[in-house]
């Protein structure tokens, strides 16, 4: 026990000569596996922070897990009503206490700028699709209760729009006369917030409230819904809600049997009512969309390591064939084959963990910083992930690894010198 | 007791594509503590196959190798490493100090190796042993700063250092001027003297040689002892 411990204490000792002594070498060396650490770990951390600004875009489009849209038309040509519809909707989020569900109308609304009148589109939704979406915003607020409850309607409007406007402060309740044309007075709505855009964006685009839209629409007819999907009545509309994961085959099921039973004979009529209720968010299959991206960043980044490993392993046979006599001086004065081994091995071990542990940094620095950041998210990242623990867990790892098999080689030749042949080498 | 001793020891190789070559031949010695024994020999005569075995690098092909009379094939080769760092110390023709260590550093190495006090006391003790060879205010010059005399020195330090019952040193002057190497020898064997250690000095030069009692000739593999007269004839013909 007693010699194993000096041995280890010996060895360490040996190990850190030989590391101060060759310090320029051992540099160089290690730079290598410094940036095949530094590339491994950023890929690793990059692939899941792109997997984040994948997932949030995605939910910004389709829904988060599990989004559920609910549609109906009658078989016998009969249109749903619309009111028929929405109040069934309306109870149903009622009666399973689903606190986030959100009506969806497409349309477009004729905005004047100073360059010219604009048929903007605009989404019209309930106050809650802005978490179910996680609508970001970059000045002002989504929508409130207040503001369903206002004469104006209220708008979020996306950075172009706001841009076009001359950027005003929210705090001054900018106003826009919406479907003002030819000197004929719009409805007047005020801007509460605005959101980013993605950086292949160029039209304006805007939210308002579901209820505040049919409220203009009654009140000026030509503000009517333009469903860019055509049919009438309630199809017009679509119905989303978000639910939790492991409820949501559960619910499909119930919520189709309601809305069936509450909507059949529509308009008074003898048709049949085809009710759908399905899933569009990005894990609706099961399965993980990510994986593919993860197998191609995982291979480039095992593909990285091995690089650096290869030229580690290389620097580390040249090194000991240099230092063939020395390793005879060591044996003629009692080393032990197994000491010699270790020494090699330890040598390489340390050198690597102190890279890797460099390497890490070089990566959190590189990822963690603003410009990174903006290149991924595009300015649409909202909850931009913090460095992945695990990534730098394998960086650190993956050096050790790569310390140990890249000493393996040049340790087995170390024990393999005949002392004599080596010393007069 | 003996300390080493070898009984009709042969060492043969078997170079690649060739018939087996004989280096040594039937070699007897035996060296008791406290032994001064010089062999000489000309170059291929064998000499390093020989210091070989007598410092348990290498094993003989048939016959008996002893250290304490104990066979050392019965040894491990982690307990024959052992034994050598603890038992042996060894003197090189060309110093062969560890580079870009300090004088200090290089003595401290074979403790290194070492167990116990040794181990933890290594860079006291190789102090110690640099006052000893008189290079005590030298112990952080790196060896290129170093005469090669000083190098000597302490690579004698180094060889002593864990106290070794037998010192091997091989051409020990092979690199030094005639001053030098005769101060040098002279060193070796005072401290072999004072620890008791056995020296065994192998060389080409007969005045090195001539500083043992006992002398021993190596030619084509065959160990056979001579006489001092021979040795002080050849000695008196070089210089």
């Amino acid at each position: 026990m007693k010699r194993a411990f000096t041995s280890l204490v010996g060895a360490v000792i040996e190990a850190w000569q030989e590391l101060r002594v060759h310090r320029t070498r051992v540099l160089l060396s290690l730079i290598g596996v410094a940036v095949a650490v530094c590339s491994l770990t950023t890929v690793v951390a990059l692939g899941g922070i792109v997997q984040q600004a994948n997932e949030e875009l995605s939910e910004r489009q389709s829904g988060r897990p599990a989004s559920l849209f609910v549609s109906a038309y009658s078989t016998g040509g009969t249109a749903i009503d619309s009111a028929t519809m929405d109040a069934t909707w309306a109870e149903t989020l009622a009666r399973y206490d689903i606190s986030y569900g959100s009506r969806v109308m497409q349309t477009a609304q004729a905005v004047p700028f100073t360059t010219g009148v604009v048929d903007v589109q605009t989404q019209a939704v309930d106050q809650p699709y802005g978490e179910m979406h996680r609508v970001r915003l970059t000045e002002g607020e989504w929508f409130t209760a207040d503001d369903a409850a206002g004469l104006a309607p209220a708008l979020v409007v996306n950075q172009i729009f706001w841009e076009r406007l001359g950027s005003p402060e929210l705090r001054t309740h900018p106003t826009v006369e919406l479907g003002a044309q030819g000197g004929r007075p719009g409805t007047t709505a005020v801007i509460v917030g605005v959101y980013p855009v993605a950086s292949y964006e160029t039209d304006p685009a805007m939210f308002m409230l579901a209820d505040q839209l049919s409220a203009m629409t009654a009140a000026r007819p030509s503000a009517a819904v333009q469903d860019p999907y055509g049919g009438g009545g309630g199809g017009s509309t679509q119905y989303e809600m978000w639910v939790p994961p492991a409820i949501s085959d559960q619910l499909m099921e119930v919520v189709r049997r309601d809305f069936t039973s509450a909507l059949a004979n529509p308009g008074g009529g003898t048709g049949d009512v085809q009710v759908d209720v399905y899933r569009q968010d990005y894990a609706q299959y099961g399965d993980d969309p990510f994986l593919v991206t993860k197998l191609v960043v995982g291979g480039i980044a095992v593909l990285v390591l091995l690089l650096g490993a290869l030229g580690l392993v290389n620097i580390a046979l040249v090194t000991v064939k240099q230092r063939v006599r020395e390793i005879g001086i060591r044996r003629s004065f009692g080393a032990t084959a197994g000491r010699v081994f270790f020494s090699v091995m330890m040598e390489s071990v340390v050198a690597t963990i102190a890279a890797g542990a460099a390497g890490v940094v070089a990566s959190v620095l590189l990822v963690q910083n603003p410009w990174t950041m903006n290149l991924i998210g595009q300015g649409l990242v909202s909850d931009f992930p913090p460095f992945p623990a695990e990534a730098a867990l394998i960086g650190l790892v993956a050096a050790t690894a790569v310390g140990a098999l890249a000493g393996l080689l040049p340790a087995l030749v170390a024990v393999r010198v005949k002392v004599i042949d080596a010393i007069r080498y | 007791m003996s300390l080493l001793e070898l009984r009709d020891v042969t060492r043969t190789v078997i170079p690649p594509d060739q018939p087996a070559l004989t280096i040594l031949n039937g070699v007897d010695l035996t060296v008791e503590p406290g032994d001064r024994i010089s062999i000489v020999g000309r170059s291929g005569s064998g000499k390093s196959t020989l210091l070989n075995l007598l410092g348990l690098l290498d094993m003989p092909t048939s016959g008996l190798l002893t250290f304490d009379d104990r066979p050392v094939a019965s040894y491990s080769g982690a307990a024959r490493d052992r034994v050598r760092g603890a038992q042996i110390g060894f003197v090189f023709q060309q110093f062969n100090l560890l580079p870009g260590r300090t004088a200090l550093e290089n003595v401290a190495m074979p403790l290194l190796y070492a167990e116990g006090r040794s181990f933890w006391r290594r860079k006291k003790l190789a102090a110690e042993m640099l006052e000893e060879v008189g290079l005590g205010n030298r112990m952080e010059s790196m060896p290129d700063r170093l005469s090669g005399g000083e190098q000597q020195r302490v690579a004698i330090a180094r060889s002593l250092v864990r106290g070794p019952r037998l010192i091997l040193a091989d051409e020990p002057t092979g690199a030094l001027d005639l001053d030098t190497g005769s101060s040098v020898m002279q060193l070796i064997d005072d401290v072999a003297t004072r620890t008791g250690a056995a020296l065994v000095t192998i060389t080409h030069d007969p005045a090195i040689a001539a500083r043992a009692r006992d002398h021993f000739r190596l030619d084509r593999g065959v160990l056979t002892r001579a006489e001092s007269a021979e040795l002080a004839a050849a000695s008196e013909a070089v210089s």
